[in-house]
């Protein structure tokens, strides 16, 4: 039942705020507040309860489960579970849901109350994402995310916000569609072989799929991954998108929508598929090292300050594709550390730049120049997630792309080698941001208050996270191998052996 | 002149009479309403009793529901009101009762003379009933006739205005050129085989060694092509983005649900009684037709500036849609097109409905009393600009059509389109399937063009004047409205409770 609430809170948080803005003007943002904080309340709680039962094999990994009819004609069950991976998504959905509505509380100003709606209709959709074992109830979350955040972009975004909401929807939806497919074809491949119509996870687990028709069920649901990810030739949504949301919806797309393409690889691809995913791991990992590569590169030619960090996002998630894509146990635990860290500093970055946003009302870094003299804090926390960002030792992100390199030297040296490069260049990029923003002369006699109250507490929670992150992973760690040895222990086996 | 009693009374005569009376009441309505208009000339007395007969014809399925247990559902050669009739007879009587209930404000209301229109919905509503229910070329060329002859009518009711006129006149000639075509066909089915009933000519195929020969064939191509005018198949489709945007609002909404959704049940059942859907030549066709259908409604949508011609577009597409699940022949199949069709039907309603809404309307209808008044309804796209933004819940009903249109999730048609999709996935129809995806997508463009234009504040939205109705939608108006967009989402969310009625009643073709 927690877990069910843990979807309807937002939904009714939402609805609630949505209303309580024609009631009385303000209350919008403390309710949405108020929603997020009990949902974060709530996870930390499932968390605590669960540790214990996380660090115990036999415990099959599954922390919770809830079940109940829903479509009885076609097999379809309202069929949710956490087990360590989702919770710890879950955890940082609803961290990055208080951070979400705390830098839009006084960026936004017009139609409060429906933006409060889409973003927390937003967050329950991802959590749906998170915790649906159900093929069915799975995609209709991952549908149904898509439609506030196109709100969220098209009304509240900046100048082109309409060319990149529809830009979004398009990519998203339309790949989603090719899931549909996917999905319905493994599940009547299985209704052939059982006699059983059903679209639940567990039973779909064991299916027998011919090997060409496992290879292009498998692409229709790398199809809608790969975008969400992005994976390198399906990833030009993503800068538009990110560079022109509102704050809050570059938060909640680079710490949450993206994850659950990471999200996704890891939960269905490997396990439901995990030959045709032995035979495709080289070409999805030769695409996440390019995705690593190119999105670093791309990063340190931008002007416009969030669209480097939606470059350097391409580069973070590409580490998280090679991490799955090598499925050993190193290699999978820093890519579940990667998509943390990279929600926690990449989201800090995005806030960072709403704060330049909402005070200049520019985010070309050629016009800003200097400002550590103006607003010495804020250029400590840029300098901080910067560094961050470029994967110091000490910090989250760099626990993650170790890791991954680690365990994919193990299975693909050359590929593990190659991916070194990016330290170089997430350097420049990361460095880049820091002069072009902050060091230098005031040349354009910038007066702008430094953080508020407010604003401090966001940035230096985010920042007490991103440490703790980096110098004691294990809590995150743990979590993370038992998806990997639970019910995909079959297939990690079998992929072990085509390696090979 | 209450309908009720002369079918009660009948009750003990015969059961033929207690089955057909969800038609005969129909009928009954229309020459009561023709004769109450004829002594009391007053469109709000005509238009409730309008409403009444169609509640009653709602009624009287029920009843003959409940009876078919005991009698047979046959009718005469001519009938047969089995399950799948009883449904789709309801949801075209539902769909009259909204189109009647939109009309009442747009044609002027309690100051026009436009009782006659409603006398023509009924007997639209009649044909469209004959159709579903018809087991022989002969009642399926009565229905067909008598919804087509009262729709050139309905098109061309507001007489004094140059779009409808020419709209009327452009649907007359295609309808009488299809009638024509599917007339030839069923010639040459009978030519070949000497019988029009669907059953007879199904057992006769059945016969291993017997096929369709060169003039069954023939026939049987025609009565497709025939057919597909009336869908607006590609490539029969020219005629329906002007009648659409001719027509008044309400009245394309009656085009778009009832004429399409009858013709469709129609040949459903013919394919499935008459075993023309094991003629391989036909079937491919129409597999063809369908690619054909999905794309070209889609990419000629994204052209458009028009909303009713970008739904005329639309509408082609989702035919195109409920083609590649009627290609698909089984039970499933049949579930499939039933829900999307119901789908198609919540939603085009709910869709003309906001425009119908947000248009002045005609309201001179009887001679000499022309108003004046708007030469057109609120049909451009730069009318809706900003529309989320000082008539909310109109803009929130047309999204949330508008995104049923495009099969998100929480909507009657995501459901639809995942059934529709599962049906052509378990037959293996891969190509269709995959267009009906990249159709989908392409959808998305317009669908989203729209929506974007109805949130766009700022410069975007006071651009242009807008010319939008300022008086608020009649009550009737508004409920009938919420109550579609409530019903798209709870069968949205729900759709259990549909799909066990359609799992009950479409047993009866397979």
């Amino acid at each position: 039942m927690v877990l069910a609430a843990l979807i309807f809170i937002p939904v009714v948080g939402g609805l609630l705020s949505w209303m309580a803005d024609r009631w009385h003007p303000g209350a919008a943002k403390w309710l949405a507040l108020a929603t997020v904080g009990i949902e974060f309340v709530l996870t930390i709680w499932l968390w605590l309860q669960s540790a214990s039962a996380m660090a115990l094999p036999a415990h099959g990994g599954w922390l919770a489960e809830t079940r109940a009819e829903w479509i009885p004609r076609f097999g379809v069950s309202f069929h949710l579970a956490m087990d360590g991976i989702s919770l710890i998504l879950v955890v940082l959905t609803a961290f990055l849901g208080i951070v979400s509505v705390a830098c839009s509380w006084t960026e936004i100003q017009k139609r409060v109350g429906f933006f409060y709606f889409n973003l927390l209709w937003t967050v329950a959709g991802a959590i749906g994402v998170f915790l649906a074992l159900d093929l069915f109830l799975f995609f209709f979350f991952w549908e149904l995310m898509l439609v506030p955040m196109y709100f969220l972009i098209g009304i509240w975004g900046h100048e082109n916000r309409q060319y990149a909401s529809i830009k979004f929807f398009i990519f998203a939806q339309g790949s989603g569609m090719f899931m549909l497919v996917a999905i319905l074809a493994l599940v009547f491949v299985h209704y052939r072989s059982t006699g059983v119509l059903t679209f639940d996870y567990f039973e779909l687990l064991n299916t027998t799929l011919s090997p060409s028709t496992e290879m292009w069920i498998m692409l229709g649901f790398f199809i809608a991954f790969a975008v969400k990810t992005p994976i390198v030739p399906f990833h030009t949504w993503l800068p538009d998108a990110h560079t022109e949301a509102p704050t809050a919806g570059s938060v909640i797309l680079a710490g949450v929508l993206l994850k659950t393409g990471a999200y996704g690889l890891l939960r269905f691809i490997i396990p439901l598929f995990p030959e045709a995913a032995a035979h495709f791991a080289p070409v999805a990992m030769v695409l996440g090292a390019t995705g690593v590569l190119y999105g670093a590169f791309l990063a340190f030619a931008q002007t416009d300050f969030k669209r480097l960090v939606a470059y350097t996002s391409v580069s973070h998630l590409g580490f998280a594709v090679l991490g799955i894509f090598a499925w050993n146990p190193w290699s999978l635990g820093g890519a579940v550390m990667q998509m943390i860290a990279h929600g926690i500093s990449t989201g800090a970055l995005f806030v960072i730049a709403g704060i330049l946003q909402e005070r200049t009302h520019t985010r070309d870094m050629q016009r800003f120049e200097g400002l550590w003299s103006v607003m010495p804090r804020l250029a400590a926390m840029g300098l901080f997630f910067a560094i961050a960002a470029l994967g110091l030792p000490g910090m989250g992100n760099f626990v993650g792309e170790f890791l991954v390199l680690m365990g994919l030297s193990t299975s693909s040296g050359v590929l593990a080698s190659a991916a070194t490069v990016v330290f170089v260049a997430s350097v420049v990029y990361a460095l880049a941001l820091v002069q072009k923003t902050f060091h230098g002369e005031n040349k354009h006699g910038w007066q702008l208050h430094d953080l508020s109250s407010r604003e401090m507490a966001t940035l230096y929670s985010m920042a007490a996270i991103t440490l703790w992150l980096g110098l004691y992973p294990q809590p995150v760690l743990n979590a993370a191998p038992n998806t990997a040895n639970s019910p995909p222990a079959i297939a990690v086996a079998r992929h072990e052996v085509n390696v090979e | 002149m209450n309908p009720m009693p002369s079918a009660l009374h009948s009750d003990s005569l015969h059961f033929d009479l207690v089955i057909l009376s969800p038609l005969i009441l129909l009928a009954a309505a229309a020459v009561v309403v023709m004769l109450a208009a004829a002594f009391y000339r007053h469109p709000r007395p005509v238009m409730i009793l309008t409403l009444a007969g169609l509640v009653l014809s709602i009624a009287a399925l029920f009843l003959s529901h409940g009876i078919a247990g005991i009698a047979s559902p046959q009718v005469t050669a001519l009938l047969v009101l089995d399950h799948y009739a009883l449904f789709f007879i309801g949801l075209i009587v539902v769909a009259t009762f909204v189109v009647a209930v939109l009309c009442y404000r747009y044609f002027g209301g309690d100051e026009s003379r436009h009782e006659a229109l409603y006398i023509l919905l009924l007997l639209a509503a009649l044909g469209g009933g004959v159709l579903v229910a018809s087991s022989h070329f002969t009642s399926f060329l009565l229905g067909l006739e008598l919804l087509s002859i009262s729709l050139f009518a309905l098109i061309a009711y507001p007489r004094f205005t140059e779009h409808p006129l020419e709209a009327g006149i452009k649907y007359l000639i295609l309808a009488g050129f299809s009638s024509g075509l599917l007339l030839f066909g069923m010639a040459l089915v009978y030519a070949q085989l000497g019988t029009m009933q669907f059953v007879k000519i199904g057992t006769m195929l059945a016969v291993p060694d017997q096929a369709l020969e060169l003039y069954g064939l023939a026939g049987l191509a025609l009565i497709v092509t025939g057919v597909g005018f009336k869908l607006a198949l590609v490539p029969f489709h020219m005629w329906t983005p002007d009648v659409y945007e001719g027509a008044p609002a309400p009245i394309t909404a009656f085009i778009a649900t009832v004429s399409k959704g009858a013709m469709l049940a129609l040949l459903l059942r013919y394919f499935l009684m008459a075993g023309a859907h094991q003629s391989q030549s036909i079937t491919f066709a129409l597999s063809l037709v369908a690619v054909a259908t999905i794309l070209v409604g889609n990419l000629l949508a994204l052209l458009q500036d028009n909303i009713k011609r970008i739904l005329a577009y639309s509408s082609i597409a989702q035919l195109g849609y409920l083609l590649v699940g009627f290609l698909a022949f089984d039970q499933l199949a049949i579930e499939a097109v039933a829900y999307f069709l119901t789908a198609y039907f919540v939603t085009m309603l709910g869709a003309f409905g906001v425009v119908t809404i947000l248009s002045d309307g005609f309201n001179g209808g009887s001679a000499g009393e022309f108003h004046g008044s708007a030469e057109r309804d609120s049909d451009r796209l730069a009318d809706y600009a900003g529309l989320f933004w000082h008539r909310p819940w109109l803009a929130g009903v047309f999204t949330a059509m508008l995104l049923s249109l495009a099969g998100i999730p929480l909507t009657m048609g995501f459901i639809g389109k995942f059934y529709i999709v599962t049906a052509g996935v378990e037959a293996s129809l891969w190509m269709p399937v995959i267009t009906v995806v990249i159709g989908s997508i392409i959808a998305l463009f317009y669908y989203l063009r729209i929506i974007t234009v109805m949130y766009a504040s700022g410069p975007e939205a006071t651009g242009e004047a807008i010319m939008l109705r300022a008086a608020s939608p009649s009550f009737a108006e508004s409920v009938t409205l919420a109550a579609l967009a409530l019903l798209l989402i709870w069968l949205g969310i729900f759709p259990t409770q549909l799909i066990d009625v359609l799992e009950g009643t479409m047993v009866d073709l397979t």
